[in-house]
């Protein structure tokens, strides 16, 4: 085995990179750590993307996608955040276990 | 045919009627004194945006933007429900006591900006456009759920919606990456053209990429296991904002659902069957889906209290129903699924109109502020919220029994006698809790404190509109299916 870095090694750090995401997203409390676990899940998609672009040799759909997801990462960041806000304004936390008005 | 940019615009004239509308409300809002007049101007965008789609042709389709979006009859049906479900938010916004506190050109701006995304949800052919189409509809229902800003139901239920939806949204693009990976395409007719080819196909790989697409399409249709923002969200939300997303956004979630899941991912055969792909088992996972949505949505019904709580489970139960067109993988299926998303939005928009009569009124919208309803000045509503409500338990003489007719005939012609089976003993499920309200409103007497319901005029034509099309359409529904007849073409195009 050589000790080149192939289109498997881009697969498996995007894996392990979804994953902490999504155990993120599951088990923090604190809404930015919630949304900072979904910016490693759209991450992770973004390095499929380029290594499936770069190793498949298709034309430039991957980069592209990939720059789309970076700007909708930013476009979801900023709502998110202004969300969070709010809910500080008239929470006085951003425990999301804290705001529980609605459920049953 | 392969149109470029400005062929396109041909085909485009809803969408820039829409753009343009968005554009105009923001300036008239700085310029304007009387705000309220917004409201009527967003009406109006958005009825000429309905009449263009009324008026466009019947064509064997093409594609827009270079393969980016896809004109066709389905697109059309779907872009007319959209457009008809911006109408009636716009209609109920304009009423609401909620909405009225609120920063009117941003409101409607963004409503109108949100009726785009939907109507580009539906028309897109390639991966890349459903993502940006189904995100561009999260983010603009993200600001609207939480648009009143200093109340806490509503500001939770848009944390709530950012979050599942970012997560569901994220785990839908890792699952098309599989898919872009597998076929090298994002364009669907290369994908379809890509997995249908003989030869050996990683079936495991495209079921679990699969799955993870079907985490954010599922979202928004609000299918179990991703219906759990639902509830919340739509307590949370101002009432005409939920009206908008229980029958605008879920319809452009089913038709993305359909457009990925049918040309995309399976070939019709001569007899008006779709044949899924050899191996990987995405429409039995699909009917256990749909089995489990209406079981569970209508057995957490039966226990609530709020009405508008009650109402978004039922929705999250007639999602099950529709899908029930959808698992059965044929035409006659498809068909019987838009005639039912045409019936939802029917009776859902009045069941919520009446809701949102009464919150005016009481402010509440917990069922016991329909105590006695009838009897302290709101005859009208009750007897509607009563048509409405039969007519989402499927009883006859209402659209719904005869959009549930015809999802059960397609079920029972697909040999599908288990789902048939579940699917009838939910309806009798459901009979219990829709019956409850009826129950409340005319057989309870009032207590006395909970004051006088009163309705204005343009909420009267509303209801009246809303109410007689479910009758009447449930007597003479030949045009409704005709048109669903007519909206069963996809346009594929060659590779």
């Amino acid at each position: 085995m050589s000790g080149a870095v192939g289109l498997d090694h881009y697969l498996v750090l995007s894996l392990i990179i979804f994953t902490l995401g999504m155990f993120t997203v599951l088990t923090r409390r604190n809404a930015i750590g919630i949304l900072m676990g979904v910016e490693l899940i759209l991450n992770s998609a973004n390095i499929n993307y380029l290594a499936f672009a770069y190793y498949g040799g298709a034309r430039y759909d991957g980069q592209i996608f990939a720059i789309f997801v970076i700007m909708l990462a930013a476009a979801e960041a900023v709502i998110g955040l202004a969300v969070v806000l709010a809910i500080y304004q008239n929470f006085r936390t951003i425990d999301v276990g804290a705001t529980e008005n609605l459920s049953g | 045919m392969d149109l470029g940019n400005y062929a396109s615009l041909a085909h485009f004239g809803p969408e820039l009627v829409l753009g343009g509308g968005i554009l105009l409300l923001v300036i008239l809002d700085l310029l304007m004194a009387d705000k309220r007049r917004l409201g009527d101007i967003a009406l109006l965008i958005a009825v000429v945006a309905l009449l263009l789609i009324a008026m466009e042709p019947v064509t064997p389709g093409a594609w827009l933007f270079h393969r980016m979006l896809v004109f066709d009859s389905f697109a059309i049906f779907f872009r007319a429900l959209i457009a008809l479900a911006a109408i009636v938010a716009i209609w109920m916004s304009i009423g609401s006591e909620e909405v009225l506190g609120c920063d009117q050109g941003e409101y409607y701006a963004i409503l109108l900006a949100s009726t785009f995304a939907m109507f580009l949800m539906a028309e897109s052919a390639n991966l890349l456009m459903a993502y940006l189409a189904l995100e561009f509809v999260s983010l603009t229902s993200y600001i609207l759920t939480g648009f009143l800003r200093h109340n806490r139901r509503s500001l939770e239920a848009a944390l709530k919606y950012l979050i599942y939806g970012g997560v569901a949204s994220g785990t839908m693009i890792y699952g098309m990456s599989w898919i872009f990976g597998i076929t090298g395409s994002l364009d669907f007719t290369v994908i379809n053209h890509a997995l249908t080819t003989p030869g050996a196909l990683p079936v495991l790989a495209v079921f679990i990429s699969l799955v993870l697409i079907l985490a954010g399409m599922g979202y928004k249709v609000a299918s179990v296991p991703f219906h759990m923002w639902a509830p919340d969200v739509y307590q949370g939300a101002p009432i005409p904002i939920t009206t908008f997303l229980a029958i605008g956004s879920k319809a452009a979630g089913f038709a993305l659902l359909t457009r990925f899941f049918f040309p995309a991912l399976s070939s019709l055969t001569a007899a008006g069957n779709w044949q899924a792909l050899k191996g990987v088992d995405w429409p039995e996972l699909l009917l256990f889906i749909c089995m489990i949505t209406m079981t569970l949505g209508n057995l957490a019904a039966l226990q609530q209290s709020n009405m508008k709580r009650l109402l978004a489970y039922s929705s999250i139960a007639q999602a099950g129903y529709a899908l029930m067109g959808f698992v059965v993988l044929s035409n006659d299926g498809i068909r019987a699924m838009l005639f039912y998303l045409f019936a939802y939005y029917v009776m859902d928009a009045g069941a919520f109109l009446v809701v949102m009569i009464v919150a005016n009124s009481t402010g509440r919208e917990d069922i016991d502020a329909y105590r006695g309803l009838a009897w302290r000045g709101g005859i009208v509503p009750a007897v509607a919220l009563t048509i409405f409500l039969f007519s989402l338990t499927g009883i006859p003489l209402t659209i719904g029994f005869i959009g549930k007719f015809y999802l059960f005939a397609a079920v029972i012609r697909g040999r599908f006698y288990l789902l048939a089976i579940v699917g009838v003993l939910n309806s009798v499920v459901s009979l219990y809790y829709y019956m409850r309200p009826i129950k409340t409103m005319f057989l309870d007497t009032p207590n006395g404190d909970e004051g006088a319901v009163t309705v204005d005029f343009w909420n009267y034509g509303l209801m009246g509109v809303l109410a007689c099309a479910t009758i009447v359409l449930g007597l003479y529904w030949a045009p409704v299916l005709a048109f669903a007849t007519r909206s069963m073409h996809f346009f594929t195009g060659p590779v």
